[in-house]
């Protein structure tokens, strides 16, 4: 039994090796651009518009209703990183009930990879939005002594993130690989739909912290409040 | 459990790849799409309130030009009823004066001929009087009766004076033998009568006149002499006459123009 499908390796040549966690995530992406481009190819304007139209611009639009909700006003702009983050998350757990699957989110290098982009992303949009010297004046806010726990915060919510998607992920596909052993009838099919269910809670928790965390970085100091600008037509 | 550093690296590019795709297939053409949309449907919203406001304009118009028309028709109603009124009354002012007119001419007609009747039944009992009063006269005139004409003749003679005693004078004097004065007479006069008016007559002339006596009986009673155009008479005839004239320019005067 693999704790996780890194150790699931379909070939290797010294330090570079393709496991089931990078097969999959290109699998995963493979599935989801394709899609998104069969899709959108065939997109229209008017008010009659395809079920697969209607169903992406629910997932857009949601997405970005929930951005906003987090305090983004600007959310077209966290779009791109933040939509990939959930959609990715959201798929690789929906795919678990293909047989053969594994999520690569059951793997920690891929959380850590996430939470990675997430820690790199936060400072990025910070800084983009309120400027380099008042981002950095907010790790020694209300006082200096407050740095050191600030950049400790910084690291352990990453180290959280990583951690939470991770061990959510890897114990749902280990307990139904583990109740496939034991009974393989029924049960791992109602345990496989509440895994789905937490793939999803899980993908929207990753996606709500790391908005939350980009929020928190783009307000500024004084006033509070989030970074508000013009949206063009075409920004995501 | 350990992180093997060459997937997370490898995921790393893989994610920051899929964001890229992401966004270049999926939420860019989504979020295109729904901008479009948006506009049209803003641009559709913006066409039907300049329409409903074309339509507004178009209503208030219309019911302007319905209020103009309205107004337009009670004013040539209007017009019309009193052209109407106009007319009727001009009509009912004509066909009245021309009834008035017709019963005028009819009344004058009635009155003409009212008179005529009148005229005509007072010219026949004044013919009718007159005749009579001839035949009483001409039945009662006599030699009495005579005299005391030739009396009253001879007294009018007497009692000329002025132009016409001057003309009558001239009359008398161009009296010849061959055209002697005339005095007729319904009878013939006595002798002594005759030489009373031929004194009388020579008196007023100053000079012998020749004279003829003729007897009329037409004079009914009286005397006439004739000399010249110059005429002297006195005869009952002369007095019907004269109220035969007088009654005939009576009934004249009123009889209608």
């Amino acid at each position: 039994m693999r704790l996780t499908p890194d150790a699931w390796i379909f070939w290797q040549y010294g330090f570079v090796k393709l496991n089931a966690t990078i097969v999959f995530t290109w699998a995963l992406m493979v599935v989801l651009v394709l899609g998104a481009a069969l899709i959108t190819r065939r997109l229209t304007a008017d008010h009659e518009r395809s079920r697969w139209q209607n169903l992406l611009e629910i997932v857009v639009t949601g997405i970005v209703t929930q951005i906003e909700d987090v305090g983004l006003k600007a959310p077209r702009r966290y779009l791109g990183f933040l939509g990939t983050l959930f959609l990715f998350v959201a798929a690789s757990a929906l795919a678990t009930v293909i047989p053969g699957y594994e999520p690569p989110t059951a793997s920690l290098s891929t959380t850590a990879a996430l939470a990675l982009c997430v820690l790199v992303a936060v400072p990025l949009f910070g800084i983009s939005g309120q400027g380099l010297l008042a981002y950095l004046k907010s790790y020694v806010q209300p006082t200096p002594v407050m740095l050191p726990f600030n950049l400790i915060s910084e690291v352990s919510r990453t180290l959280a993130l990583a951690v939470r998607l991770f061990g959510n992920m890897m114990s749902g596909a280990m307990i139904i690989a583990i109740l496939l052993s034991i009974t393989p009838f029924v049960f791992p099919v109602a345990m496989t739909a509440l895994g789905l269910l937490t793939g999803m809670v899980q993908a929207y928790i990753f996606t709500i912290l790391a908005a939350v965390y980009i929020a928190a970085a783009s307000r500024n100091a004084s006033g509070g409040k989030a970074l508000q600008e013009p949206i063009p037509a075409s920004a995501a | 459990m350990p992180i093997d550093w060459f997937t997370v690296g490898a995921q790393l590019l893989n994610f920051v790849i899929l964001v890229w795709l992401m966004k270049r297939f999926l939420y860019q053409p989504v979020l295109d799409a729904i901008a479009a949309r948006e506009q049209k449907i803003a641009a559709a919203l913006a066409d039907a309130a300049s329409a409903a406001a074309e339509a507004h304009r178009r209503q208030d118009e219309f019911q302007q030009k319905n209020q103009a028309f309205d107004d337009q028709r009670a004013t040539l109603l209007r017009e019309a009823r009193d052209a109407a009124k106009a007319e009727r009354e001009r009509l009912q002012n004509e066909a009245r004066e021309a009834a008035d007119a017709a019963s005028a001419q009819r009344a004058k007609a009635l009155l003409t001929e009212v008179r005529q009747l009148h005229a005509e039944i007072a010219r026949y009992t004044q013919q009718q009087v007159f005749d009579i009063a001839r035949r009483v006269l001409g039945d009662l005139s006599g030699v009495t009766l005579e005299q005391r004409m030739c009396e009253v003749f001879v007294r009018r003679l007497e009692a000329i004076e002025g132009p016409a005693l001057v003309a009558l004078c001239a009359a008398l004097r161009a009296a010849s033998e061959a055209e002697p004065a005339s005095l007729r007479s319904a009878f013939a006069l006595p002798a002594a009568q005759q030489a009373a008016i031929r004194a009388a007559l020579e008196a007023s002339a100053g000079q012998p006149v020749p004279l003829r006596f003729e007897t009329i009986p037409g004079l009914i009673g009286g005397i006439e002499l004739s000399a010249y155009g110059q005429k002297l008479a006195w005869s009952i005839s002369d007095y019907l006459g004269a109220l035969s004239s007088g009654l005939e320019e009576t009934i004249r005067a009123a009889a209608p123009a």
